[in-house]
């Protein structure tokens, strides 16, 4: 009998500090088991965020850097421009990657950095307490959005992957969910091309991860993800955007 | 045979002497008085085979410092005042995660926008940790063009030795004036490969992987580390003080200035000593640490001294004067800021009040 | 025949896994885990397909699958 299905050997063997149902936990293995499969453990270099996923360094086998909060892509500048040899890429929060660090992510796609973005919109800001995100819905009720995200006063949920696909210098966007298994594995498929492009230096490629926060969406787990496929990717949809 | 000497402004030879010093890597944002400075940067960097990059922002430029020095670049920045506001969150973190740096601020008139003249009003910014948290950075105060290139090799050897982020405190004067300058016999030209320390991150090929972090969130843990850096910066304290005294054997009248101003103080010493008055000068090199020992040992000499403290600022070094002295010895100050500068006649008048 | 090993004490209850199970076989365990929470167990006499749906959608790594 074979195992077909376990830990990746670039994620530690340890329990993480993400809430029940959460889908960090997802996309962590999913980039440990994509660094495994190109062979690149020993040349990568993650970013880490401020955010949910600040200590992903404690759960990630290789090489990470933190980065302020927003400034991971100017970080990862830094990191590839120095060594360009290696695999650089960062893994973002919606309210580090699109609020905080819009600037740095703007910027580092419009010079087409040679880096791979993991961008995980889960609608909410987590790590402090549920409070509005840019990419929070409309109507979407939140910490500091106690009546629903109103448009008139907190704006539109942020499209930033369609913002970044109007840059020349940018090779490849994606969007994709983890709301289903079988989205899983795609969302898999695309953050590896991201990881390719990067080892094949095509350029700055981003790919948009809609993911589950069913403790600051207040739901169980199950509808968390049905409210992915129902409703976020209604504002987000899914598939590739460039 | 003397060597041939260069002319160029303070800003250039702050930029070629990083350069020379093995800076390989470079990120910065125009602000006034120190564009020459990114400018040189941007023609000459990638000749020697380094990196230059215009960031988006001061923030963007310090964080790209931070990722290149974790990965083992000699990196450094450079901005003036508001701009140096703007990168206290990546100085922070660079200390927060034990990185070497180099940080140069040209410094310009504030608050605020302020204005492009030349001040000294940022040093309780440099000498205080300008960002969150308990740390220091170490901070050198070149006085002349020649200073401004050779102490870019002292920066970056310091920001080495300690893992700890440097600032160059220079000001618009200084950045924009030229002056001869002696190349050094140590420059290092041409392609300078990363250094791979063991704590770098260059991929985990043979080794466990390495985190470079601030962040530490078990009770007790922020405190321990937060322990050993006090420990670097007591050995900072000891080994790092530099000063330059002049007639400081028969000084009855101690000037203490820096920088730009200790220029203009020594013109005024030069004068008073002509004119028979006993007076010396003062002069911190390094402002952190600042070189107390010396305002130690001259306290604790019989003689009566006093000091005048001059800045171009209200008084800012003032502070570090009295905090060394403790009361032993009086201190006067005189300072302007602004764009207002100091001028030798106002020291000597100064002097000669303080004289009756 | 397939079948997959659960590490009871990293399961965080999420219960992911009984929702994607094709085959119904994963349920809520009655005794606590070393979290404290009730994690799922599976029905070892029942068929699993070795379809890993449970292991891919767990976000905690829980599951390993044997085929």
């Amino acid at each position: 009998m074979k195992k077909i299905f376990s830990y990746p050997k670039s994620l530690k063997n340890v329990p993480t500090h993400y809430c029940p149902g959460c889908g960090h936990g997802i996309a962590h293995r999913l980039v440990a088991e994509i660094v495994d499969e190109l062979g690149i453990r020993e040349k990568v270099i993650a970013v880490a965020p401020v955010g949910c996923a600040v200590v992903a360094y404690d759960y990630w086998d290789f090489d990470c850097c933190e980065a302020a909060h927003g400034r991971a892509a100017a970080v990862a500048t830094g990191i590839k421009r120095a060594r360009p040899g290696n695999i650089v890429f960062t893994y973002q929060g919606d309210g580090d990657l699109a609020a905080i660090g819009t600037n740095e992510t703007i910027h580092a796609a419009n010079r087409g950095e040679n880096i791979s973005i993991v961008f995980i919109n889960n609608a909410v800001y987590g790590m402090t307490g549920g409070q509005l995100a840019p990419t929070t819905l409309l109507g979407q009720k939140t910490a500091t959005t106690p009546e629903g995200r109103k448009a008139g006063s907190e704006g539109f949920p942020l499209k930033i992957s369609e913002m970044l696909a109007r840059l020349p210098a940018v090779k490849y966007i994606e969007r994709v969910s983890l709301h289903s298994p079988q989205e899983v594995i795609k969302a898999k498929k695309a953050i590896k091309q991201a990881f390719l492009n990067q080892v094949n230096n095509l350029g700055f490629s981003l790919v948009e991860v809609l993911s589950a926060c069913p403790t600051y969406w207040d739901m169980p787990a199950k509808n968390a993800l049905d409210w992915i496929r129902d409703v976020m990717s209604k504002e987000f949809p899914l598939g590739r955007i460039k | 045979m003397a060597k041939s000497k260069i002319l160029m402004t303070g800003n250039e030879a702050i930029a070629l002497g990083a350069i020379d010093a093995g800076c390989r890597f470079y990120a910065g944002y125009p602000i006034t008085p120190q564009n020459e400075l990114t400018a040189f940067m941007a023609k000459n960097m990638p000749k020697a085979g380094g990196v230059f990059i215009q960031a988006e922002s001061e923030l963007a430029a310090v964080n790209m410092v931070l990722g290149a020095s974790a990965a083992g670049a000699r990196a450094m920045t450079s901005s003036s005042s508001p701009g140096i506001s703007l990168k206290q969150e990546g100085i922070s973190y660079i200390a927060g995660c034990r990185l070497p740096a180099v940080i140069v601020n040209v410094m310009r008139g504030g608050p605020g926008l302020g204005n492009i003249m030349p001040a000294q009003s940022d040093y309780f910014q440099a000498t205080r940790s300008g960002g969150h948290g308990d740390y220091h950075c170490l901070v050198l105060a070149p006085y002349s063009v020649q200073e401004a290139y050779d102490f870019m090799f002292k920066a970056f050897a310091l920001a080495d030795k300690y893992r700890n982020p440097v600032m160059i405190l220079g000001d618009g004067m200084l950045g924009q004036m030229m002056e001869p300058l002696q190349l050094s016999d140590n420059r290092k030209t041409g392609n300078q490969k990363p250094k791979t320390k063991i704590w770098m991150l260059t991929g985990c090929r043979g080794r466990k992987p390495n985190v470079v972090k601030s962040f530490y969130l078990q009770e007790g843990d922020l405190e321990k580390f937060n322990l050993t850096l006090q420990k670097e910066y007591r050995l900072i304290r000891q080994n790092e003080q530099l000063y330059e005294g002049i007639f400081l054997k028969d000084a009855k009248i101690i000037i203490v200035a820096y920088g730009t101003m200790a220029r203009i103080a020594k013109g005024a010493v030069k004068k008073l000593r002509k004119a028979g008055k006993k007076i010396g000068l003062i002069r911190p090199i390094s402002l952190w640490p600042f070189p107390g020992n010396i305002f130690r040992r001259l306290a604790a000499s019989p003689k009566r001294l006093s000091f005048l403290v001059v800045e171009m600022s209200y008084g800012q070094m003032i502070e570090d004067v009295l905090l060394s002295l403790n009361g032993k010895s009086p201190v006067e100050f005189l300072g302007r800021s602004g764009g207002g500068i100091p001028s030798e006649e106002e020291i000597i008048n100064k002097i000669k009040i303080l004289m009756k | 025949m397939p079948k997959i090993v659960i590490q009871k004490d990293r399961c965080k209850g999420c219960l992911l896994c009984i929702s994607f199970c094709p085959r119904g076989l994963i349920s809520v365990d009655k005794s606590l885990n070393k979290r404290g929470v009730r994690p799922v167990k599976v029905d070892t006499k029942g068929e699993c397909l070795g379809c890993a749906l449970c292991a891919l959608i767990c976000p905690d790594c829980c599951i390993e699958v044997f085929k």
